[in-house]
């Protein structure tokens, strides 16, 4: 960004304290909202000591500053577990499994969209499409164990009508991930074509006209102009879906699980949630947490560049 | 132009809207029968076995229920509309004052303010010092736990600084020439600029606090100061409410219909803001992407 405009700041001779007190009242206006970040997300940040000390519940605040380091002890503890497999495991599995069956769906869905020719039949399809995007995660679980309970579950309901069995779904480690997965979906998909609708509705009319009197039909003009005018689109968003790969969804799962599917529904932030909040071991589940968030940062941060080179070079 | 339309193509636009109302249905059923499920008697439910997408009586006894039966209802709904409007004034005041100073071009140290907040969009301490923190400083139990330590979003924050500097620069300039201090230009001339921009960002903000649980459950162990998310949260894993104990076990619906009828309960406020809202925040998904 260029720093033009305010004329006179750049003195030869300018001096920290001149400068601040130049600018004292922008200073002063920023002020509230740099000590909310300083506070709130700085602090814990340096509450990562937490991981590497003997801190529980009775610490005091004090005690993170001044008790002894134990180095990698709970470091040591987690990746010697057999548990932390598991938890990895599941993590990146789930979040893997929601990528692959959500994201081409997504852009599916915005294709088909995206050739109503009715504007009103549209605009209704997507406003429905877009309704569960703004439930709470507590009004989808809610929703989701209702269609889903043996109890005379919409769903279970249906496979008695057709001579099944009723099905423990949230239950059953064999079918507890693809409930995550169909949830993921219902809520998300249609808020997903948003950015693809919008770059769709960029694409230059006139490409379309040419294709019609060059005698392409509708299907060649999705696949040759429709899907390449969308590709950069598509790239940047899946870069940044594997960027949040250990982003499983932990609100959902924190709603939806229960120990007979742990095995398989049990990720990084649950365990973290478990062990520390409900556990009170503070200081191991805070070295999970330091874990998940240095990976999570490394895969955000490389997700970024890759985005910004493709950004600045163009993918063809 | 008269585009020429084949066969075909006439066959796939009809078998493209059957498939995306179908579609369309799936997001729409799922809700009708949560409220029919809500509206089923004692007796219905135990002779129907279940699952009805028609009551063939409608029965309000869970409705009465919850609003009557010492649920929580209304303190629910009075925390979770003050979050809302004190949550979101704060949420505003603390966002616009810092993204009009980031978006001040050539202000010295302007680019190491947003670094110092973008660190966050990227790393985050984790669950454990954020909660140590929030604990030891006395915000447990308080409802302040579900404000303060959201004062700003980053995502919105930027949003908000980008809307800021879009803005003619000469407007302020002319004000700032004219004796004004930064906090006049601010409220003055920059706020009335971008009235529309700030109602955007303060219906994200709004509608987040209506549907954020997760904290309110962390940090608030008393049932009389949960917002309704965290009531609603309760009751499905409970089945029950509190204090039932005052009604004839014979009287009370199905726990399933208490259920469902307060998910219609918790959902309905943002089913009837939906159609008004749903632009600004399909306008903000593709804002937030571009300069993300």
């Amino acid at each position: 960004m260029a720093d033009h405009a305010l004329p006179a700041v750049r003195t030869p001779r300018r001096s920290l304290l001149n400068v601040l007190r130049k600018h004292r009242l922008y200073y002063l206006l920023a002020l509230p909202g740099l000590l909310y970040f300083l506070i709130f997300h700085y602090l814990p940040i340096y509450g990562i000591v937490i991981a590497f000390k003997d801190i529980s519940p009775f610490s005091s605040v004090a005690d993170v500053v001044t008790k002894p380091f134990v180095g990698f002890k709970w470091f040591r503890q987690l990746f010697e577990s057999f548990y932390f497999w598991q938890i990895m495991r599941n993590t990146v599995w789930i979040s893997l499994l929601k990528l692959v069956c959500v994201f081409p769906a997504e852009i599916v869905l915005a294709l088909l969209i995206n050739e109503v020719r009715f504007t009103r039949v549209k605009r209704t399809i997507q406003t429905v499409c877009y309704i569960p995007h703004f439930f709470s995660m507590v009004v989808v679980a809610g929703i989701v164990m209702s269609l889903l309970t043996t109890e005379g579950g919409l769903l279970n309901q249906l496979i008695v009508l057709f001579g099944g069995e009723p099905t423990m779904f949230l239950g059953d480690p064999r079918k507890f991930r693809g409930v995550l997965v169909l949830t993921t979906l219902w809520q998300e998909v249609g808020w997903g074509t948003i950015l693809y609708l919008a770059a769709m509705s960029n694409i230059d009319p006139q490409l379309y006209e040419a294709a019609v009197i060059d005698g392409a039909g509708r299907g060649r003009q999705a696949w040759h102009i429709t899907l390449p005018g969308i590709t950069f689109v598509i790239i940047i968003l899946l870069i940044f879906r594997v960027g949040g790969l250990l982003n499983a969804g932990f609100e959902q799962i924190l709603l939806l699980y229960s120990p007979p599917v742990y095995e398989v529904a049990d990720i990084l932030d649950t365990y973290v949630y478990r062990s520390g909040i409900l556990g009170l071991k503070y200081s191991f589940a805070a070295a999970v947490g330091l874990f998940k968030a240095v990976l999570a940062a490394a895969l955000l941060l490389g997700a970024n560049l890759l985005a910004k080179r493709l950004g600045r070079t163009g993918i063809w | 132009m008269q585009l020429q339309r084949s066969r075909g193509e006439a066959v796939f636009g009809v078998f493209n809207i059957a498939f995306l109302s179908i579609l369309s249905l799936t997001f729409v059923i799922p809700f009708v029968s949560i409220v029919s499920t809500s509206l089923v008697g004692v007796e219905e439910w135990a002779r129907r076995g279940a699952f009805i997408l028609f009551p063939q009586r409608i029965e309000f006894g869970a409705y009465h229920l919850l609003f009557t039966g010492g649920s929580r209802l209304a303190s629910g709904f009075f925390y979770s509309v003050a979050r809302i409007l004190v949550g979101t004034a704060l949420n505003l005041i603390f966002t616009a004052t810092l993204a009009y100073v980031l978006g001040r071009r050539g202000l010295p140290g302007r680019v190491g303010m947003t670094l110092f907040v973008f660190v966050t969009m990227i790393f985050s301490g984790g669950l454990i010092p954020t909660y140590f923190l929030i604990d030891r400083i006395g915000l447990t139990n308080t409802f302040w736990a579900m404000v303060i330590p959201f004062l700003i979003s980053p995502w919105n924050l930027l949003i908000m600084r980008n809307f800021f500097m879009a803005l003619p620069e000469s407007l302020e300039e002319a004000a700032i020439i004219d004796g004004a201090t930064p906090l006049q230009a601010l409220v003055k001339i920059v706020l009335p600029l971008s009235t529309a921009s700030i109602a955007t960002i303060g219906l994200f903000y709004a509608v987040w606090h209506w549907n954020e649980w997760f904290n309110a459950f962390l940090y608030i162990n008393d049932s009389a100061k949960l917002p309704l998310q965290v009531i609603l949260r309760n009751i499905l894993t409970a089945g029950m409410i509190e204090d039932t104990e005052a009604i004839p076990i014979d009287q009370l619906p199905p726990t399933q219909s208490l259920k469902t009828a307060m998910i219609v309960v918790t959902v309905t406020p943002i089913l009837c803001v939906y159609p008004f809202i749903q632009r600004y925040f399909v306008k903000g998904a593709i804002l937030g992407s571009i300069k993300g």
